[in-house]
């Protein structure tokens, strides 16, 4: 594949959040703010990057049987690091984000990524994999964010937008406004594209929340 | 007394895990569809929560804090999870058969359930006593089944109603889901 087809993938085409619905928790709950939107999301690249790198080095001596178990460790080292390196030198945004920072570990599209390519692309293709699906969960944490924020306190990245305009909603701040976001912004993208956004589970994930496969499996 | 019930109450109700702080957000919108279904996921994760609670504390109190190695917590934690859930799953095929073909099918999908690790990590970071992690895992299970099935019964509504083309699904689970949350803001400042 190209380099290029490869970003844009993750960028639009296949967006983790916006059209395959995975990490679903970290884009509802970080997303009071566009800043605190793509420090998440940058966060998550950083580890998504380093995970498929050591992944798909290492694809050939993991044996598959033990695999989940191997890139659950990999994923949880880089995460341990970005925690470290955030605590370090931007504590702020490592306060906001809080427990999220600790929970990419188990963040489907992280895992996704490493099951479903850097365990079967090149070096290359899952660095650029990683860099794609990380700014395009990025990209919809900071729409998200953006929204959020300004209907919910009439900022945007702290500077007042419609001070005289409206009466920011609060509530738009607080958990139910991440949901009615969510649910609203998925709605546009049904609205203008062709298909429509289904949640899958995690279906790209290799241990599936949803349960339709999972019957599959037991049943056989 | 009192303090348990503040720690489980608070849990369920005030900082419910799904509804108010987002943990677990997959599984509540992928295993809500029917009220059956909603109550086996729950006893998945009320029965892995208390256990991963208690465990999860025990590593931590006696192999990583004597060591200085709390910032292995994170990957010690996920290891615990991942093999707590496979054999807590092999224990129940094994000795208590009705049990596992309750919640078996339910079990292999805790492990990337970000509400457990959170659910491990807080408990830490709150410094909670051994007793109290274990009521709060107890708790935050209770909260997890609770929106759970509450908001099942919403979607076996929200069924049989006419939804314009591009809501349908996702979209308005989610929206649902912001109505539900709203209802349970109603619990903040209970203690």
């Amino acid at each position: 594949m190209k380099a290029g087809k490869i970003l844009t993938n993750g960028l639009i085409k296949e967006n983790p959040v916006f059209k395959m619905a995975l990490g679903a928790c970290p884009a509802l709950a970080v997303t009071v703010s566009a800043i605190n939107g793509i420090g998440m999301g940058l966060a998550t690249t950083a580890v998504l990057i380093g995970s498929n790198t050591v992944i798909s080095l290492t694809k050939k001596l993991i044996p598959s049987r033990v695999r989940i178990p191997a890139y659950i460790t990999i994923i949880a080292g880089f995460v341990t690091i970005i925690q470290f390196l955030l605590k370090a030198y931007l504590p702020e945004l490592d306060n906001a984000l809080g427990i999220f920072i600790p929970l990419i570990v188990v963040n489907c599209v992280v895992l996704g990524r490493a099951e479903a390519f850097a365990s079967k692309n090149s070096l290359r293709s899952s660095i650029i994999d990683g860099v794609g699906m990380g700014l395009g969960f990025t990209l919809a944490l900071f729409i998200i964010g953006s929204i959020r924020e300004l209907f919910g306190e009439g900022k945007l990245f702290g500077f007042e937008i419609t001070a005289n305009l409206f009466d920011p909603a609060t509530l738009m701040i607080l958990a139910p406004g991440g949901f009615l976001t969510f649910g609203i912004v998925i709605g546009i993208i049904n609205k203008i594209s062709a298909s429509r956004v289904e949640h899958k589970g995690c279906s790209a994930c290799p241990m599936p929340c949803d349960l339709a496969s999972k019957e599959k499996e037991v049943k056989g | 007394m009192r303090e348990i019930i503040i720690i489980v109450l608070s849990a369920v109700l005030v900082e419910n895990f799904v509804l108010t702080q987002f943990l677990g957000v997959c599984p509540f919108i992928g295993v809500s569809k029917r009220i059956n279904t909603a109550l086996g996921m729950g006893g998945a994760v009320i029965f892995v929560m208390t256990f991963a609670s208690a465990i999860t504390k025990l590593v931590f109190d006696y192999l990583l804090e004597p060591n200085s190695l709390e910032y292995l917590n994170i990957i010690a934690f996920i290891l615990v999870i991942a093999s707590l859930v496979q054999f807590v799953e092999i224990v129940l095929k094994r000795f208590v058969p009705p049990l596992y073909k309750a919640l078996g099918i339910y079990l292999p999908l805790i492990t990337t359930n970000c509400a457990v690790l959170g659910m491990a990590l807080m408990g830490i970071e709150r410094e909670y006593s051994l007793g109290a992690t274990v009521l709060f895992g107890l708790g935050a299970g209770l909260g997890f089944t609770l929106a759970l099935v509450l908001f099942a019964g919403v979607r076996e509504k929200l069924e049989e109603n006419d939804i314009p083309e591009s809501l349908k699904g996702f979209s308005i689970s989610l929206i649902a889901a912001a109505l539900v949350s709203v209802a349970f803001f109603g619990f903040q400042g209970l203690f």
